[in-house]
């Protein structure tokens, strides 16, 4: 087990300093001069003197050969120093402090309602394969992964926002704040985020309880005697479960990018709205240290997953 | 005593008799009807997207701003936007769109990605270990991200999409490449080839990559529907194609703003995307089903 | 017809020896629906079992005989399905029974138990040997948690698993494969069942693995009373420890008498055949080893002629005009579905 997880560690910080490389390098294909850039507005208008901008050129550490540059921002990093906003003129840092919780706040729900939900619709496809529920929970699983999810939150904002009105058609409150509020406005994006992670979590669980269900073992349980409900949640459901941490990881990845269509659709405030603004705003720090950040978390809840996964297969934690 | 083998012939049944093994395939890819129905919209899809001029009964980039903002009738089909253009003449010039960025961008996909699968997976080692670290480093980025990222750094424009997403395909053919380079290569074929000296390109182009066609095939097919899928949430944005043109995530998006009084304008391009996606994922399904099911787990 | 199983000349001749009949089992027939056909795995099958003895069911892949006893046990599942028959157990009709209810649950591991071919994936992996063996004591013998264990620990250590008290609880992985298949036999007959069914128990062992555990089953179903069936396509597994024998071909029982008879006096060609192809100590060197001509037969679509006649060199007129010849009884308590008169050459 020790072996194993300190291979997945190894792997993983591997991943991170190529993730550093390949955001570093690409945000340096932009084409023209880094610091013109850098300064966004203020340069191309003219306003600046050349020699102003050698002194700020050199006070970036933009006069450096290119690795040194990348070193500077490694090592700026690790002291929590994530840039300066060229459209909002402020720290990063606090911009995705601000940010994080919201869309946090939204995957998390959504992560456990998907999962829930699509491992429970999973279980029942399998262990009753060929009827009619199965056929539904693979349709609803052919819909989830093919539904563009910015016009499924178009489509609920009006039936439910416009045509009933039910539900708040856009906004966020932050559930401390209030929560009944909170509630009402996140359930249509809640929805739109986990009808992806839904889809696929039937899918494999299905897949993986059929396959678990063919198995030697589970023809011993039932020569044993057991009834259904034990064969079923004691021996089949507990090996098939295993490979469902996976889930976790897969619906992070989903969760963050379907929140750029999403925070854009019901207009909520958190990091992937941030992330098309500054964009559009051509506000190249932000995307660079938000892409960062994304990546780091993704890539932890990977580790986290496996080593998981490591310690929940008795032939692994064992030995 | 060994009496292990006391049976003079193990038990196999007789042989079934020949059937081709192109009839087969037919015979099971065209098995299920929601397959052919999915065939059935992807042809649809590449007519109208070769014929557009022809079918679509107005200009879909220039319409009479005294139209602007009608419901369906029997003028309009679907109604206008804003512009007073037809919604069906953008719709269906909008499959051209969605088709050409979809191919082109699966292609480029696949071949980097199955060129580089192949390599990392033939050459093994460190070479390849750096390759397949580096896609799953791109991997690790949610899809629409890594586009988005790519498509700010190089510029909006249609070209630049198809390569950012493109670039975001790769790591996905890259892997699968991987995976079947890395089995088939301990084929005892492949040894036999090497034995009689054999250079390596030459193993590859003869036998690795025939018999991978067939999954890549099937990857490629599931692939485009996600292509076209994520290339209208990128135009959605604001990425990529924007109106005059015509791309139906724009639409959808040009749509929003009249959501309550015409909701058509955001109701059917959406759908026509989520029918082409869905196509090519049942078509997708049922091609890897019948070349062969075993494959249901790595695709 | 001479005596036939179940007439009355037949029990007349068996109620001197003073067996009791466990299990009685009547023309099963069970049938696998498939896309080139309907495959009947079972064609008619009688057979019974007495209490306290050990009966090989023998005959090569393919023939019927684990997909018998799974229905025995009425653990076929479709596209199978028993389509006929009768297997009276204890007096009552196990058929008649819902596959998953309550009666055929009750019967399934406290009455009659199963163990399988492939110890490596016959246990649950992610649950320790001990849960495994205390759900059964639970279940049937509504032992509490403490008498399970116990339990559980001694009947490990009857099948020879040292240091029981530790190994409980470890998994399946820990264990080697004749292990394993131990721990099976254990777990088989830790309810005091009436009857354990063996499918091919010790075909993916090693050879002195095989040994051991088939001394160690005859030893554990003494000590049990229980009976034993053993279902292989080895002769030589049940040469030593099997009383009676059924040789089982293409669905159907072939041939039935106690094993010194059989292996003494085979009648039917299959048979024959079996036991001139098997390589012997006790016989003189350049024998050639005569294996049995052809192949096994398509369960699609047989013929209503003997099965074995393609590949039969005994055979005569008859056996190509009339359907399968039923079992007839050729000398005392010794049944052959044949034709021919195979001691006549």
């Amino acid at each position: 087990m020790t072996a194993y997880i300190i291979r997945r560690l190894l792997l993983a910080i591997v991943i991170i300093i190529i993730v550093t490389l390949i955001i570093f390098f690409v945000i340096r294909l932009l084409p023209g001069d880094p610091l013109i850039i850098y300064l966004g507005q203020q340069a191309t208008q003219g306003s600046i003197s050349m020699e102003e901008l050698e002194t700020l050129r050199i006070e970036y550490g933009l006069d450096k050969p290119i690795m040194i540059q990348y070193f500077n921002w490694m090592s700026d990093l690790f002291h929590g120093d994530l840039g300066q906003s060229i459209y909002y003129h402020e720290n990063v840092g606090v911009l995705l402090w601000d940010r994080f919780p919201i869309t946090l706040h939204l995957g998390i729900v959504s992560l456990i309602f998907s999962n829930i939900v699509g491992i429970t619709l999973g279980v029942l496809a399998a262990i009753r394969r060929g009827t009619w529920v199965d056929i539904v929970v693979t349709i609803l699983a052919y819909i989830g992964v093919t539904i563009p999810v910015f016009w499924l939150g178009i489509l609920l904002i009006y039936t439910f926002g416009l045509r009933l009105g039910l539900l708040p058609i856009a906004g966020y409150t932050s559930p401390l704040e209030d929560f009944w509020l909170s509630t009402r406005q996140i359930v249509m994006p809640v929805l739109c985020l986990s009808i992806g992670g839904l889809a696929t979590a039937a899918r494999m669980m299905r897949s993986s309880m059929l396959e678990t269900v063919s198995q030697d073992y589970i023809r011993t349980a039932w020569a044993k005697g057991l009834r259904e409900r034990a064969v079923i949640f004691k021996h089949a459901m507990k090996n098939s479960l295993i490979p469902m941490i996976t889930l976790i990881g897969i619906g992070v990845g989903l969760i963050f990018g379907g929140s750029v269509l999403i925070e854009t659709v019901f207009a909520i405030p958190g990091v992937g709205r941030l992330m098309v603004t500054s964009l559009f705003a051509q506000d190249y720090v932000v995307i660079q240290s938000g892409t960062l950040v994304i990546s780091m978390i993704i890539i932890l809840v990977n580790l986290v997953v496996d080593i998981s996964y490591g310690w929940l297969d008795p032939r692994i934690r064992y030995g | 005593m060994n009496l292990e083998n006391a049976t003079a012939i193990e038990g196999f049944e007789e042989t079934a008799p020949r059937v081709s093994e192109w009839r087969r395939f037919w015979r099971v890819f065209l098995q299920r009807r929601i397959v052919i129905f999915g065939l059935v919209v992807l042809t649809l899809l590449v007519i109208t997207a070769i014929f557009a001029e022809g079918l679509a009964p107005y200009n879909p980039y220039k319409g009479k701003m005294i139209d602007s903002l009608q419901q369906p009738s029997s003028t309009y089909l679907l109604g206008t936007d804003i512009q007073g253009r037809d919604t069906l003449s953008r719709l269906i010039f909008g499959a051209r769109t969605a088709l050409l960025v979809g191919f082109v961008t699966t292609i480029i996909a696949a071949v980097f990605g199955t060129i580089l699968g192949m390599i990392a997976g033939f050459f093994s080692g460190i070479l390849g270990m750096i390759i397949m670290r580096i896609m799953d480093a791109l991997m690790g980025f949610p899809m629409l991200l890594l586009a988005l990222i790519l498509s700010a750094v190089l510029g909006g424009g249609i070209q630049n999409v198809i390569i950012a997403l493109g670039v975001a395909m790769v790591p996905g053919y890259a892997r699968v490449m991987n995976g079947l380079t890395l089995s088939l290569k301990e084929n005892d074929y492949v040894l036999a080839e090497r034995s009689m000296g054999a250079n390596n390109w030459r193993t590859m182009l003869r036998h690795i990559f025939p018999n991978s066609l067939a999954p890549i095939l099937v990857l490629i097919t599931t692939q485009l529907g996600m292509v076209i899928l994520a290339e209208a949430s990128l135009s959605f944005l604001g990425i990529g194609i924007k109106p005059p043109g015509a791309a139906w995530g724009a639409m959808v998006n040009a749509g929003y703003k009249y959501l309550s009084t015409n909701p058509v304008l955001s109701f059917a391009p959406g759908l026509a995307i989520m029918l082409v996606v869905f196509a090519f994922q049942l078509v997708g399904d049922g091609l890897r089903d019948a070349l062969d099911p075993r494959l249901r787990g790595l695709l | 017809m001479p005596s036939t199983p179940g007439s009355e000349a037949y029990y007349n001749v068996r109620k001197d020896k003073k067996m009791t009949e466990l299990l009685k089992v009547n023309n099963l027939v069970t049938q696998f629906k498939t896309e080139s056909g309907l495959v009947k795995a079972v064609d008619g099958v009688t057979y019974h079992i007495d209490q306290q003895e050990i009966v090989g069911l023998v005959g090569e892949s393919g023939c019927g005989k684990s997909v018998s006893q799974l229905s025995v046990m009425q653990l076929i599942r479709a596209p199978g399905e028993i389509a006929a028959g009768e297997v009276i157990f204890e007096g009552d009709n196990l058929l008649k029974y819902h596959a998953n209810g309550p009666e055929m649950r009750a019967v399934r591991g406290a009455k009659i138990a199963m163990i399988f071919q492939e110890p490596m994936t016959s246990l649950n992996p992610v649950l320790t040997i001990g849960q495994q063996m205390t759900e059964m004591l639970d279940l049937h013998l509504k032992m509490n948690r403490e008498a399970a264990r116990d339990r559980a620990v001694e009947l490990l250590g009857m099948v020879g698993i040292p240091g029981a008290e530790n190994r409980i609880d470890d998994y399946p992985h820990h264990f080697s494969g004749g292990m394993r298949q131990r721990v099976m036999i254990a777990m088989g007959l830790s309810c005091n069942p009436r009857m354990l069914i063996a499918d091919e128990p010790t075909t993916a062992l090693d050879v002195t693995t095989q040994a051991q555990l088939l001394e160690l089953m005859k030893d554990m179903v003494e000590k049990f009373r229980t009976s034993l069936v053993i279902v292989t396509h080895n002769l030589g597994v049940v040469a030593r420890y099997a009383q009676r024998i059924y040789v089982m071909y293409a669905g159907r029982i072939v041939e039935t008498s106690t094993t010194k008879e059989i292996f003494a006096n085979p009648c039917h060609p299959y048979t024959i055949g079996l036991l001139k192809s098997i390589p012997r100590l006790d016989e003189e060197e350049g024998r050639k080893l005569i294996p049995i001509d052809g192949l096994p037969p398509n369960l699609i679509n047989m013929p209503p002629t003997c099965a074995f006649l393609p590949r039969c060199s005994f055979r005569v007129d008859r056996c190509t005009k009339e359907p399968w010849p039923p079992l007839a009884e050729v000398s005392p308590g010794h049944y052959v579905s044949c034709y021919a008169n195979t001691k006549e050459k």
